[in-house]
């Protein structure tokens, strides 16, 4: 998949939009050939101006913008070789499926006979074959979709840009068509560049993953490290389920809660410093006592105070006074022992689950 | 590998720093050019005559009554100032507020029931039975009306029948009929397209709210319809200050209105100064109501 | 909810609606329904059904001065409609597409102004213009003086057109390799033609009604037919008016079934 080349580049870029709003700043990224690339944030944090920047649709403040190795500088979004999924998936109401995958091959002159030939192509790639006649503004959501996909992919661009493709899709269609996106990519080969502010789906589609917040690029990894080792805060609590509790680091790798007890966690600050912990809740487990428990992890003891049933795992808020309250998810399996509200349980976890940030 | 952000205070040099100004400069001429034929015809056709004819309001009046550019005086404009004058900016003041009044009271009630119709095919027949009066040439419909009002038209047998009225021919309710029967369809339509737009759920909370139909007509419908209301009485209220036709076909000598006198000025009373600062004035004003217009941030159209 | 699913007032006020409403109605057609049945009327006088007769639409059709005003008018009207309603189009675009540039504050105020004075002042204002460049009064001048307000009125139906299209289908065209031009053509303008022509059309009515500003700029030689008409009427009434009137007001039912033609096919 990835063969060194660099397909897109960003140097420096940043947006301002007139004195006070600064949408990116001083971004630096690359993103490899052939890889899926996604740009995860919460509203607003400068992901959708990104990658519009890369589109030629905005034009970057400061900073450069390399497609392949070329400077894109001033280049009309005509004239370069990415093409766009939107977001509202912005067919042409007044045309048909046919006409709309066409558009762009039209526009580059290319002989009819050719268009033919790769508009049926890109229609079949999108499984909608058979409705080529079809006014656009008689689909469904999800075939829209595949119209506004197979437009953009019939034209071969060299990058593939995706604003929030599948926002406006409803559950189930939106995962069939995760699983899609994701084939289509391998099969394609070129990169997809994916914007979305849904972490699982980021976290499920990419080879990589860019995490930005409030126009800042916090982090950017592969699924699992962003997952496992966020850098901060932000990315922890964005990304997947944490819940926190307040403390101070007492020496490297350990942890003092409010209320006293004294955990092992990963810290990368010097004792003393005022730190939060972060915790998953899937890592931690739940004994009846500490004998139970497995020697050599953390062990906080606490009262269960609210038990949810979610279907595929059970939720415990377990109390542990004054060092908070802790999320344990327990995975609803046959072998596991069910709680109920009032129990004192030992909440167990290895110090991997855990992880120090400071402000 | 994990890319961990860098707490590098280091200055960055900015990278590209003109590459927006370009691009923003560039779109800024594109606009411009779109413009530039009809701001050309616009400054020449339109503009520039506004500065002409307050220049020549200041002109003397010269023996066939053309300006003379000379002996710069303010005749034209005292002149504003005689009864004569205010007596017939006075009546046309009266003619154009009340036929506004007038078409907005029945037309609101007419657009009202289009707009309460069910069915849709019921509301765009009625509409296609306003519009084709509206598109028919204006000159035939106030003719229309001068045949009915004369001796022997309809209208005037009508009356001498009742004993109600006699020939209204070169009167002045013979004028408010004709700004009256002019001007509706210009009144219904904004009305129409407003009061089309409105939720009814809101109108139905409001029932509620209010307990009586009444109420919430005239704390939620009404406010709700504002756009059209002010949209339909602009294009009533104007013409109809302006009215000239109407009241040259069905009006008299004791009739006159702002439009006829100006007309005249240039015609048979031979001023040609005069009729320029009258003409200046109501420029001035409606110049002034425009741009306090665009000031207050208002913009429906 | 729109408001006709159910605002009807109670059934007394509903009642009186429709009264008024069909009250109206009669109002609006019955002086023009007079008007036409009789200009077939053989008698010279309005007041009395003559008889079934069509003189008056051959005299009209024989009436050289007559025909050659309808001639103008038509080539005004054509000319003015075409010319104003690319110049508006192209104002519109300029004022909705394109936010900022050099000028436009006053030019959005420019093109409002001809909409909001009244059209005898309108008519001074150009006449004292033609004469002090000394244009030369004729067929000519009436073009140019239509054409100055219909830009405007042109502007604001395609304006408003616009503002309900959502541009960025103009990205997505820029996006597929599209030049501007490609972009208006292909995708904007038929987006937007039903607002074009229902400017143009406008024009075109505004252009045939017009009687004030024609006939304070035309010349010895040419003149409109509503001009024209509106000169025999202030002369003497003669029922050949009835048969003009007639027809302009046919020529207008052509017209409006014609937008509803175009309209429907949206």
């Amino acid at each position: 998949m990835t063969d060194g080349k660099i397909a897109v580049s960003l140097r420096g870029v940043t947006k301002r939009f007139g004195e006070d709003v600064v949408a990116v700043n001083q971004m630096d990224l690359e993103i490899q050939d052939g890889e899926f690339f996604s740009l995860l944030g919460p509203s607003g944090c400068g992901k959708t101006t990104t990658l519009r920047i890369i589109a030629g649709l905005e034009y970057p403040t400061e900073g450069s913008v390399q497609i392949y190795g070329e400077e894109m500088g001033l280049s009309p979004p005509n004239k370069r070789p990415v093409n766009t999924v939107f977001q509202s998936y912005a067919l042409f109401p007044h045309m048909n499926v046919e006409d709309n995958v066409a558009f762009g091959l039209r526009m580059k002159k290319v002989d009819e006979a050719e268009v033919r030939r790769r508009t049926d192509e890109a229609i079949e790639l999108v499984r909608l074959t058979g409705m080529e006649k079809r006014s656009s503004r008689a689909l469904s959501g999800g075939q829209q979709q595949r119209v506004a996909l197979a437009r953009a992919l019939v034209n071969q661009p060299k990058v593939l840009l995706l604003d929030e493709p599948l926002g406006a899709l409803d559950l189930k269609l939106r995962q069939a068509m995760q699983l899609e996106l994701k084939d289509i990519q391998s099969e394609v080969g070129i990169s997809f560049v994916y914007v979305t502010h849904d972490q699982e789906e980021a976290l499920t589609m990419s080879d990589r993953i860019a995490v930005m917040n409030e126009g800042d690029l916090i982090q950017v990894g592969r699924p699992e490290d962003i997952y496992e080792s966020p850098v901060d805060l932000f990315v922890a609590s964005f990304v997947g389920d944490m819940f926190f509790l307040p403390g101070e680091i007492v020496e490297s790798g350990t942890v003092k809660l409010v209320g006293g007890e004294t955990v092992q966690a990963r810290t990368t600050s010097a004792p003393g410093t005022s730190v939060t912990l972060g915790v998953r809740p899937e890592m931690l487990a739940l004994y009846g006592d500490r004998k139970e428990a497995p020697p050599g992890r953390n062990a906080v003891s606490g009262t269960v105070g609210r038990k949810i049933f979610y279907g595929e795992a059970i939720f415990y808020e377990v109390d542990s006074g004054a060092s908070g309250t802790f999320d344990v998810r327990v995975e609803n399996v046959p072998s596991a022992r069910r709680w109920d509200v009032g129990d004192t349980v030992i909440v167990d976890f290895h110090l991997e689950a855990a992880t120090a940030f400071a402000e | 590998m994990t890319m961990l952000r860098e707490q590098d205070d280091s200055p960055q040099e900015a990278v590209n720093p003109e590459l927006e100004r370009k691009a923003e400069r560039r779109e800024s001429w594109r606009g411009f050019f779109h413009a530039v034929p009809a701001y050309v015809y616009l400054i020449v056709f339109f503009v520039l005559p506004l500065f002409v004819v307050f220049v020549f309001s200041f002109a003397s009046r010269g023996r066939t009554g053309r300006p003379i550019l000379e002996n710069w005086n303010l005749d034209g404009w005292t002149r504003l100032g005689d009864p004569l004058v205010s007596t017939i900016v006075g009546r046309s003041l009266f003619v154009a507020v009340l036929n506004t009044f007038l078409c907005l009271i029945i037309g609101y009630a007419f657009a009202y029931w289009i707009a309460t119709r069910p069915k849709q095919s019921t509301r765009t027949l009625l509409l296609i039975l306003v519009l084709i009066p509206f598109w028919s040439n204006f000159l035939v419909r106030t003719y229309a009306w001068r045949l009915l009002l004369d001796s022997d038209g309809y209208i005037t047998q009508l009356g001498e029948w009742t004993g109600l009225w006699g020939r209204m021919l070169f009167t002045l309710p013979a004028v408010f009929l004709g700004l009256l029967y002019g001007f509706l369809p210009f009144m219904v339509l904004p009305l129409y397209a407003a009061i089309e737009r409105i939720d009814w759920s809101l109108v139905e909370a409001g029932r509620d709210l209010y307990a009586s139909g009444t109420k919430a007509f005239l704390k939620i419908t009404l406010p709700l319809s504002r756009p059209g209301i002010i949209a339909g009485s602009i294009l009533v209220f104007i013409p109809s200050l302006g009215a000239y036709v109407t009241p040259d076909i069905l009006g008299g000598a004791k009739t006159t209105l702002l439009g006829n006198f100006i007309v005249t000025q240039f015609g048979a009373a031979r001023n040609w100064p005069f009729g320029s600062a009258l003409s200046s004035a109501i420029l001035i004003v409606m110049v002034a109501a425009t741009i306090l217009y665009f000031r207050s941030g208002a913009r429906t159209v | 909810m729109t408001l006709h699913e159910g605002a009807r007032a109670g059934r007394r006020v509903d009642r009186l609606l429709s009264f008024n409403g069909w009250l109206v109605f009669a109002f609006l057609y019955l002086p023009i329904l007079i008007v036409i049945v009789f200009s077939f009327s053989g008698a010279a006088n309005v007041g009395i059904w003559g008889g079934f007769s069509l003189r008056w639409y051959e005299r009209m059709f024989g009436n050289e001065q007559l025909m050659k005003s309808l001639q103008n008018t038509l080539w005004i009207a054509l000319f003015s409609t075409i010319i104003s309603t690319v110049l508006g189009t192209a104002a519109a675009l300029a004022l909705d597409r394109y936010r900022r540039w050099v000028g436009r504050g006053a030019f959005d105020a420019i093109l409002y102004m001809p909409v909001i004075i009244p059209d005898v002042t309108m008519a001074v204002m150009l006449l004292l213009w033609f004469t002090q460049i000394g244009l030369p009064l004729g067929r000519g001048s009436i073009l140019l003086a239509h054409i100055a307000f219909n830009i405007s009125f042109v502007a604001i139906v395609v304006r408003a057109r616009l503002a309900n299209m959502d541009p960025v289908v103009e990205e997505a065209a820029a996006d597929l390799y599209a030049t501007r031009w490609l972009t208006f053509r292909r995708v904007t303008l038929p987006l937007i033609m039903p607002g074009v022509l229902g400017g143009g059309l406008l024009a075109l009515t505004l252009s045939l009604d017009d009687v004030v500003i024609t006939s304070f700029v035309q010349g010895p030689g040419a003149t409109t037919l509503p001009v024209h008409v509106f000169g025999l009427i202030r002369k003497t009434v003669t029922p050949e008016i009835n048969a003009v009137s007639t027809l302009m007001v046919t020529a207008s039912m052509i017209l409006v079934f014609a937008s509803l033609a175009i309209q429907r096919r949206e």
